[in-house]
């Protein structure tokens, strides 16, 4: 079983990030790590490469700048190696592009399932996953919270408000996992350094056979028009309770209809 | 000092393990006395319990620099936890590794590096510290055996410990090459712990008094030739000053990114206090003294790791983080004003954990010794 994961390198969020006020896009000079909500899609698919006794994870990434430091991460906790789309051209591309290229990407790998977060923590568009499908054709679950293989098809445990709903299609399909439905595992430190080892073959957009002027800030249907900061959060309401504050409280609850 | 690739990976998992698996229970295990052997399992799966061991022997083949890295990470949300992974890796499982026997390699070393076994020290005495050559612990050859009778005091992990490394006396009129050095396991019944000591600092391990009491090792638990024990012993202190040094930026570090946190919520005057020059200069002057400490002991690991002479900056790096750790906690404190005084936050915490940095591993006095009689060898 080959499975192919998507995984994004972004920013470190626990640094200061800024916006470069010409594409209103997070600056991403700095060194780039692996986005968390994709490393849930790893350990997913390193769970179902060793319960399935054998297999193959490999990794697919984009990136403008060359950056490696988020998949040598996810390649730490045992994926067997990476394919990175670098290519000055791609700064600025949408999410539309950005799956395009992914697609391009991942068609060369012929993989039985291809695996991705369901959004990423930077950009949180939460579109690529399903638009790569497209891009390539297959069926493609939303928000898994557990995945089976079983022959030809794939079953999954799709998450809902309610509880979870049953369903399967056939492979290849890409099938996006919900953050914090597995525990990933930390890279071992002798996977940090088997990692220095596992190839990671870098592509660039002529050798997708992808035209550079599709992708990028020109190519891109999408723009961020204006951001503004987020309203700061008002002080709570303090209820002193003499006696009869689970009323107020159920009579606050029942005003924002949450009971 | 800049990193390679893998040693900033090394630190950045190590520091996720210590945020999320240590940092949220360090207040519980401070009353409990410690936490469940798990954790060190926990530790060992990522290779932080035999990180420059052999991988023939379990663990992780990496440089000291890297090791320092990831002490200071688990010393920056708890310092007794530190001290238990380091007394593991660089005196013990570094001892066994550099001077032990192979079949001494195949039996303990694999068992350190998962945690199975947790290994102790046992070099200081109550009536001697400093001065390591004054020990009186006999060992006494009986046959195949060494019988040990004797006190030790201060020893780190003494009740929970599986793996002793012990520093005795094989010729009482030896003098400094009648000593020797023993690796045995602690399920002896000449093993007895005596106290477990109540501390400032350091409450998430246990620190004991043992007594040997004709306590039967055999003489295949001798470490390295007999009667070459002391340099075996204070060659491991050396290395475990860089650790030292590594826990003193650790904590530091975490009372700094506190202060500064707490200094952006807290105001007064109609401002945050951070705003106020009289703190902003303050966590300049924190952050311009944890930067030098930490530059201090990466350079004597980068110095070992090289294989050139680290004594001398091994020394100046614990005498210097140590010393500073103390003052940037007092300041983390005087920053947060009363609330700093209080359990309620972390600053209390890391003021009582810091201090012990001053002395274990060699005093500062003990430093400046060292330090002095390697002038010559400095760039004035």
């Amino acid at each position: 079983m080959k499975v192919v994961v998507c995984v994004k390198q972004i920013p470190d969020p626990a640094l200061p990030g800024e916006l470069d006020p010409s594409t209103n896009y997070l600056k991403r000079d700095d060194k780039l790590i692996l986005d968390e909500s994709d490393s849930y899609g790893v350990e997913m698919a390193l769970q179902l490469v060793e319960s399935a006794g054998g297999g193959d994870v490999s990794l697919v990434s984009m990136a403008p700048n060359g950056a490696v430091g988020g998949l040598r991460t996810a390649l730490a906790m045992g994926a067997e190696g990476a394919v990175l789309v670098s290519d000055a051209a791609l700064a600025g591309t949408d999410a539309l592009g950005t799956a395009k290229v992914l697609a391009a990407a991942i068609s060369r790998m012929s993989p039985d399932l291809v695996l991705a977060g369901v959004e990423s923590s930077d950009g949180y568009t939460g579109t690529v996953p399903e638009m790569i499908a497209g891009a390539l054709n297959i069926p493609s679950i939303t928000f898994a919270k557990q995945i089976q293989i079983e022959g030809g098809n794939v079953k999954v445990q799709r998450q809902t408000e309610a509880g979870y709903d049953d369903v399967e299609c056939p492979t290849p399909a890409l099938v996006s996992v919900t953050a914090g439905v597995v525990e990933p595992r930390y890279p071992s430190f002798k996977g940090i350094m088997a990692a220095k080892k596992k190839p990671v073959e870098e592509l660039d957009l002529s050798a997708l056979g992808i035209d550079s002027s599709s992708v990028g800030k020109n190519g891109a249907r999408q723009e961020t028009v204006q951001v503004t900061d987020a309203e700061e959060r008002q002080a709570g309401e303090i209820i002193e309770d003499d006696g009869d504050a689970h009323e107020k409280i159920i009579e606050f609850l029942g005003e924002l209809k949450v009971i | 000092m800049i990193l390679t690739p893998e040693q900033e990976q090394i630190r950045r998992v190590a520091r996720q393990f210590a945020v999320s698996n240590i940092a949220p229970h360090v207040r519980e295990w401070e009353a409990s006395g410690g936490p469940q052997r798990e954790l060190y399992q926990q530790m060992a799966q990522i290779g932080l319990m035999g990180m420059t061991i052999d991988p023939v022997y379990g663990g992780s083949g990496l440089d000291f620099v890297s090791y320092a890295l990831a002490i200071e990470e688990i010393a920056a949300v708890d310092g007794g936890i530190s001290n238990v992974m380091a007394a593991n890796n660089s005196p013990v499982a570094l001892a066994i590794e550099t001077h032990g026997t192979a079949e001494q390699r195949t039996r303990f070393l694999p068992r350190l590096c998962t945690a199975e076994w947790l290994a102790s020290i046992h070099l200081t005495e109550p009536h001697t510290g400093s001065d390591a050559s004054a020990i009186t612990t006999r060992a006494l050859r009986d046959g195949d055996e060494f019988v040990l009778d004797g006190h030790k005091a201060f020893i780190t992990a003494g009740s929970t410990s599986d793996v002793a490394m012990i520093v005795a006396r094989t010729d009482p009129n030896g003098g400094k090459s009648g000593i020797s050095v023993f690796v045995t396991t602690t399920d002896n019944p000449g093993y007895q712990v005596l106290t477990k000591e109540r501390k400032l600092g350091h409450r998430t391990n246990d620190t004991c008094q043992v007594r040997f009491e004709a306590m039967r090792v055999p003489s295949t638990d001798l470490l390295g030739p007999e009667g070459k024990g002391l340099s075996i012993a204070l060659g491991g202190l050396s290395l475990g000053r860089i650790g030292c040094a590594a826990q003193s930026v650790g904590g530091a570090r975490q009372a700094l990114r506190l202060s500064k946190q707490y200094a952006e919520e807290r105001s007064t005057f109609g401002k945050p206090i951070i705003e106020h020059q009289a703190i902003a200069f303050q966590l300049a002057e924190m952050a311009t003294e944890v930067e030098a400490g930490r530059q201090m002991y990466l350079h004597a690991a980068a110095l070992h790791d090289a294989g050139q002479d680290s004594i001398s900056a091994a020394s100046m790096a614990k005498l210097y983080a140590s010393e500073m750790a103390e003052r940037v906690a007092s300041r983390a404190i005087q920053i947060h004003g009363g609330a700093g005084f209080l359990e309620d936050h972390l600053v209390e915490k890391i003021y009582r954990d810091v201090r012990v940095y001053q002395i274990y591993e060699g005093t500062s006095e003990v430093q400046k010794i060292l330090i002095s009689r390697h002038l010559d060898s400095l760039d004035m």
